[in-house]
């Protein structure tokens, strides 16, 4: 059986300067893959996941028993066919899916590390994760991808290695973290921080843990993940298992008590400081100001084909903002494609059953490969 | 591949930079980069012909060439490329001044409004031409600002744009346009295809 004790991993030795100075070295990276990497290594896409993601893409995660968080895209015959490429994720350094997170167990003391791990950012998530190539020998990945956070990641790794990926798809994303999706990311973090079982992050040493925080951080960021009309369309103003209002503060309706069930079920499955953590890394994600205010010069140096997917009821990462890295991509003279899924799902429809959005990854992938 | 797109296929030379304005299905696109080595790129409003495209493995973004040619930089083509949309533009005025701002030249095809069979039409049956390249009924056609043949010359006229070929197509035959054949061009010609220089 799977557990976090064994899931896959390699150990990085290589020591890796962080954006905040400090040196790390001999640090885990979780990874999994799927399909088959074939002799010419010429078919390995390096899947990136999101905030709330992990390594497990498809199938089932062996750890929450649940589909991987991209099942709708990747796997056998699906849009990233697994029978044909090979698909490796690695949870990012500073989450809680075995690789190097404030879960970690910090060797000099033998206690967690809780906010003595350094804070990260989407550059040291990328650049840890480089070390995979090195592992697998890939010479140049095929494909790099992914939404939300994701995509932030691809963008970055193409400005760090603009000759390790042939193509490239960033997925309902910016290049920068605008002040609203900074604002969202604070009301979580505070919600974690006020919850006293939180202990200013000193929480593994007594059996408490700041669920309630966590929940809320959730249930808050479950809204941005959603489009109001389809909200509506879901839940309008149904009761949930009721026939009227109780005149009370019970979950009178549905999607009071959908939002407390995502709460719930995500506590089991996330670390709070990995949520701390995680969130401060994609505020700071500013490409634009990283190459001095000109975007373009991010990718400059770059062959990568690019193709850039955004949706028309994102207003998290607004078509807008994906709009401004093709501009970019543009003005660097680079190949780039771009379109904008009609769908009501929101910034999640990466993560759903949008048709037109797997055919166009698919059309894409094959077109190219 | 229709006569237009051979015309026009003809008018660029190989190994350039070529913007498709309009792009479609992207069959102009893929011919000029499979066989003239261009380096395309193609702006497209419709998405499925966005999808198709990026399955062909084109590099075509999906915008209204009247908010997002601006985002190409200056003189970031050799051509670009309008066929037979610049009558259905709010500002046709606007969108030649930006083709050929990102573009040292522009090639622009106009389905012909002066064409006889249109001016029977108008002037026998008194309703809106309906013809082959004028599928459409009045209250649905993409159609804004019909022009002739000889509108586009007299525009470049005064708009001080160089035109450098002048070309009328007409069942599969090509000619060219000159002021003196003008207003005998403009009678019997489907289409005008023109490449044109700030």
């Amino acid at each position: 059986m799977i557990t976090k004790e064994n899931i896959k991993k390699i150990i990085v030795k290589k020591p890796l300067t962080l954006d905040c100075g400090k040196i790390i070295n001999n640090y885990p990276i979780a990874y999994e893959t799927y399909g088959t990497l074939n002799e010419k290594k010429d078919n390995a896409i390096l899947a990136f996941h999101a905030l709330t993601g992990d390594q497990f893409v498809s199938g089932t995660n062996p750890i929450t028993n649940k589909s991987g968080w991209w099942s709708y895209a990747v796997g056998p015959g699906k849009a990233i066919d697994t029978k044909k490429f090979f698909v490796i994720c690695a949870n990012v350094i500073g989450g809680c899916m075995g690789s190097y997170g404030p879960d970690s167990i910090d060797p000099t003391t033998n206690k967690t590390l809780g906010t003595n791990f350094p804070v990260i950012t989407i550059n040291d998530m990328v650049n840890a994760q480089y070390n995979l190539l090195e592992f697998f020998k890939i010479d140049q990945l095929f494909c790099i991808t992914g939404g939300s956070m994701g995509g932030m990641q691809v963008l970055q790794f193409v400005a760090n290695y603009p000759d390790k990926a042939k193509t490239a798809i960033p997925i309902a994303c910016t290049a920068s973290h605008s002040a609203q999706n900074i604002a969202l990311n604070e009301l979580g973090r505070q919600a974690i921080m006020a919850d006293q079982n939180w202990n200013k992050g000193n929480y593994f040493n007594t059996n408490l843990s700041p669920d309630k925080g966590l929940a809320i951080a959730r249930m808050a960021a479950h809204i941005t993940y959603l489009s109001k009309k389809g909200l509506q369309e879901k839940f309008g103003r149904k009761l949930q298992e009721r026939d009227d209002l109780k005149f009370s503060f019970d979950a009178d309706f549905q999607i009071e008590s959908y939002l407390r069930h995502q709460g719930s079920v995500f506590v089991d499955r996330f670390d709070a400081n990995s949520y701390l953590y995680i969130t401060r890394a994609m505020d700071y994600f500013d490409l634009i100001k990283q190459y001095n205010g000109n975007l373009s010069e991010a990718f400059k140096t770059s062959k990568t084909k690019f193709f850039i997917i955004s949706f028309t009821s994102d207003w998290l990462y607004p078509t807008s903002e994906n709009k401004e890295i093709v501009i970019a991509l543009n003005s660097a003279g680079a190949d780039v494609g771009f379109i904008e899924i009609t769908s009501d799902k929101g910034h999640d429809s990466f993560l759903l059953d949008v048709p037109d959005f797997l055919k166009s990854i698919k059309k894409f992938l094959e077109a190219n490969y | 591949m229709k006569k237009e797109f051979k015309i026009i296929s003809q008018l660029i030379e190989n190994n350039t930079r070529v913007l498709d304005v309009g792009c479609g299905d992207g069959t102009l696109m893929k011919h000029l980069k499979e066989n003239k080595n261009i380096d395309t790129r193609g702006l497209e409003i419709s998405k499925n012909n966005v999808q198709t495209c990026i399955g062909k493995g084109l590099a075509v973004i999906e915008g209204n060439a009247e908010k997002d040619l601006q985002q190409f930089p200056n003189l970031s083509f050799d051509y670009v490329v309008l066929s037979q949309t610049l009558q259905a533009f709010y500002s046709p005025e606007k969108v030649i001044d930006d083709l050929l701002k990102v573009a040292n030249k522009a090639i622009v095809t106009i389905p012909n409004f002066g064409y006889w069979k249109v001016r029977i039409h108008l002037l026998f049956k008194g309703t809106m031409p309906i013809t082959k390249n004028l599928p459409d009924e009045w209250y649905n056609t993409p159609n804004l600002h019909m022009c002739t043949i000889k509108d586009f010359f007299n525009f470049c006229s005064k708009k001080n744009i160089k035109l450098y070929k002048s070309i009328a197509l007409h069942e599969q035959k090509t000619s060219t346009i000159n002021k003196i054949n003008l207003n005998f061009k403009n009678l019997f010609s489907e289409l005008g295809i023109f490449l044109i220089e700030k």
